[in-house]
């Protein structure tokens, strides 16, 4: 029973994942009906927002302690972060703890403004030409963006650890009537978790409650006639693109303390979020995030050791037996409308 | 109506040219080279073939460095290293026959085909006489079976898995890391030791040559001692999350986890483990505890203070205290700032011995060189007397049990060696059940 609780919770956390590229993936695609094969890539480079917060952080200036010595038994090389310097040693260090929780405020910015530079100086030039054309345009751009991280930091995965607090795990098992330390899981996964209700809660609100949702809607179900009441809806998708890479951003920045990041993490998720968006039903955003987190609790599952001993090596495959299942039985996905990506 | 009349007889004529020309230039070169590649020129060119991305891209950077390092003793620059250590005086800093060393560096990606391309681009472009590197058993074993047909010398890097030296071996291979078994034979007895002989193991297994080598070992040992095994479960060597993985082993029964990963595969897993609370654990009325069979510096950097506590195994530690280890450190240490990891070593040390017996043979000819290597007893270069065992050209050398270090002096501190354990205590023989099934063959040397 702990098992599976325990593997749930791994499922909602994966699932959270997935999730947030997927809702953003849809966004484009129902806003703007690109196939993104870059959101990938806008998940790492938001990872590389927190690196690059941690980095920043963490310059520091070099001092040599005498009465030290290091492995040569040379004077000892003590390295102060300027931070520490200016905000005094518990202020700086406190600051220094928090980097990836901070890291937030450089990737929404840096995330919004690559969302625009991409849409309007690349992906704007392949609104009329066919799906495929779009996906090689953006998985190229998804090489090239990268091969620049990769360039820049390096090929190996980055430590980028939450701050102390969360460091810890929570005794789940002990405040719901198990015995203590039997299911006990990580704080920062269950922030994670929370964190992704929370971005795909204002996501939905955004589009439901505000004006501009109303009419970024209004645009995803009939583009031409919302321009002729004289609405700049380009405008508007633009902007739509540019919150989209902004989620995904930030999936990306709260992911690094869960998985160190490396210059190719946003390949592995990319696959499996595209799966989960056909799952979830192209266009449908409820369908993706749905999906997103169904997906996620059945691979935990197919991880259990009983399913395993059952059907060795399904925990590899379950995503995509589950897409050929839905595929052959609803062909428009879960929660998929009529008329997406069909003639 | 084609302007191309293709005939019998005219195609016949084509191909019967066309082949005679793409068969010349071999016609040429198999009278003028005596063996693949001899250096006819000035210098002679090795090639390193280390990951440079992949989940064991850092321990490949270290080889790199190490490699450089070893080049620019072999030419004279430097401080020598471990040359002035090293039980055989042959090499003079002049390069090896008097000939300049150079070298040529490929991106094994930590993946079989691409170490093979990258292998084959060295030896038929740059024309490589032997190949070292590598920092894993996958890519160990296909290289050295490229190597053994194109007739070049492979000096295994960072290879830990028994196949290597053992179904898989190759009388072009020559391994100076330590292997599976030996990590085994000198753990179980310090596991029983410090943890008890009534325990139950998991084991999380890399799912290739190596994990599957390693876990069997770790198995046979541990149940020697009186554990029992409760599961081996296998993880893709690309996963990066095993929070999936490591939920089952909670509820399993179990007490103790050996970790049979490498590289950034083990620093996600350990620190994963770690994160689901594994560390505060009493499981059977008994603590909890980590095992990580494998352990290099890099790996302890990489997981930081989790690893503190957890014992392993490693070929080499920087902080030993024979001549030439510090021989080495000094060197490596006053080049680079920190200090060698054990793939380093084994690294500098494989490029040392190749040269000495090139040397020694008064000649680059693989078979020339495999002659002076098999067998080679040496000592000066870190692991205390050293055989090259000519049956299955494996190493045999003193292996370290290591313990993560609880209160490290500085970053590089954070390995302690628990013990060292004589050679005599982790040898087998060359028939041994973990290793039986390969043959050397002939050495080839391409002519």
């Amino acid at each position: 029973m702990d098992a599976i609780i325990l593997q749930t919770l791994n499922g909602l956390d994966k699932g959270s994942a997935y999730a947030l590229i997927a809702l953003g993936l849809t966004l484009i695609f129902g806003t703007l009906g690109v196939v993104n094969f870059a959101h990938g890539a806008l998940f790492m480079i938001g990872a590389f927002c927190a690196v690059t917060m941690q980095r920043f952080l963490n310059l520091s200036y070099t001092l040599l302690d005498p009465t030290k010595k290091d492995f040569l038994g040379n004077p000892l090389k003590v390295q102060t972060p300027y931070v520490e310097h200016w905000f005094g040693h518990d202020t700086g260090a406190a600051i220094i703890n928090w980097s990836v929780p901070l890291s937030i405020l450089l990737a929404i910015p840096v995330m919004l403004i690559l969302g625009f530079v991409m849409e309007r100086g690349l992906i704007k030039h392949f609104y009329k030409r066919p799906h495929a054309d779009q996906i090689l345009v953006t998985f190229g751009l998804a090489i090239v963006l990268q091969e620049i991280v990769k360039q820049v930091f390096g090929a190996n995965p980055i430590p980028t650890p939450a701050p102390v607090e969360f460091s810890g795990s929570l005794d789940i098992g002990a405040l719901i009537g198990f015995p203590a330390n039997a299911i006990v899981y990580p704080y920062w996964r269950l922030i994670y978790f929370l964190f992704s209700l929370g971005v795909i809660g204002a996501v939905f609100s955004f589009l439901r409650f505000t004006t501009f949702g109303m009419v970024v809607r209004a645009g995803m179900a009939d583009r031409e006639t919302v321009g002729l009441l004289g609405i700049n809806i380009d405008r508007r998708f633009t902007l739509m693109f540019g919150i989209a890479a902004a989620v995904a951003g930030m999936a990306g920045a709260m992911y690094v303390p869960i998985n160190s990041p490396n210059y190719h993490m946003g390949m592995d998720f990319l696959v499996i979020s595209f799966v989960v968006v056909v799952v979830g039903g192209m266009g449908s955003l409820p369908g993706a995030v749905a999906a997103g987190f169904l997906l996620g609790v059945l691979e935990a599952y197919a991880s259990l050791n009983e399913v395993k001993s059952i059907i060795p090596g399904i925990d590899q495959i379950i995503i995509y037996v589950i897409a050929i299942i839905v595929l052959l039985t609803r062909p428009r996905g879960l929660m998929g409308r009529r008329g997406v990506m069909e003639d | 109506m084609s302007r191309f009349d293709l005939t019998r007889r005219g195609l016949l004529r084509t191909g019967m040219i066309a082949g005679a020309g793409l068969a010349m230039p071999t016609v040429f070169t198999s009278s003028a080279y005596a063996y693949t590649n001899e250096p006819k020129g000035k210098s002679v060119t090795l090639g390193f073939n280390v990951p440079q991305s992949g989940p064991y891209a850092d321990e490949g950077a270290d080889e790199l460095k190490a490699f450089k390092l070893a080049v620019k003793h072999l030419n004279g620059e430097g401080d020598g290293g471990m040359m002035g250590t090293f039980s055989s005086k042959v090499l003079k800093g002049n390069g090896v026959l008097g000939k300049k060393v150079e070298f040529v560096t490929g991106d094994t990606q930590t993946k079989s085909d691409a170490a093979r391309a990258s292998a084959k681009s060295m030896i038929e472009k740059d024309g490589a006489v032997m190949i070292s590197g590598g920092s894993s058993s996958g890519v160990a074993v296909a290289v050295q079976s490229l190597c053994q047909e194109a007739g070049i010398i492979f000096m295994a890097g960072l290879t830990h898995s028994n196949d290597t030296t053992g179904k898989d071996k190759k009388a072009n291979g020559f391994r100076h890391f330590f292997d599976a078994y030996m990590s085994a034979a000198a753990l179980a007895p310090v596991l029983s030791k410090q943890y008890g002989k009534d325990r139950k193991f998991y084991m999380l297994t890399a799912d290739y040559t190596w994990g599957w080598t390693q876990a069997a070992s770790m198995k046979e040992f541990m149940e020697g001692e009186g554990w029992q095994m409760v599961k081996d479960v296998k993880t893709p060597l690309a996963s990066t999350d095993f929070s999936s993985y490591l939920a089952p082993v909670l509820s399993s029964g179990a007490d103790v986890l050996i970790l049979n990963h490498y590289g950034g595969n083990m620093v996600n897993s350990l620190t994963q483990a770690v994160q689901f609370g594994m560390r505060d654990k009493q499981v059977n009325g008994k603590q909890f505890e980590i095992v990580v069979p494998l352990i290099s510096e890099l790996m302890a950097k990489g997981a930081g203070k989790n690893i503190q506590g957890i014992l392993g195994s490693s070929n080499w530690n920087w902080k030993l205290q024979d001549e030439g280890t510090k021989a080495f450190v000094k060197s490596y240490g006053t080049e680079y700032g920190v200090p060698p990891s054990q793939a380093a070593q084994t690294c500098y040390v494989q490029t040392l011995l190749y040269a000495d017996a090139a040397e020694r043979a008064g000649s680059f000819d693989p078979c020339a060189v495999g002659k002076e290597l098999e067998g080679f007893k040496f000592d000066g270069l870190g692991n205390g007397p050293t055989l090259y065992r000519a049956a299955d050209h494996q190493c045999f050398k003193d292996v370290l049990v290591v313990q993560g270090n609880d209160k490290p002096q500085n970053d590089y501190d954070l390995l302690n060696v628990a013990e060292i354990t004589p050679v005599d205590k982790v040898m087998y023989e060359p028939d041994n059940k973990f290793f039986a099934g390969g043959e050397l063959g002939k050495c080839n040397n391409g002519a």
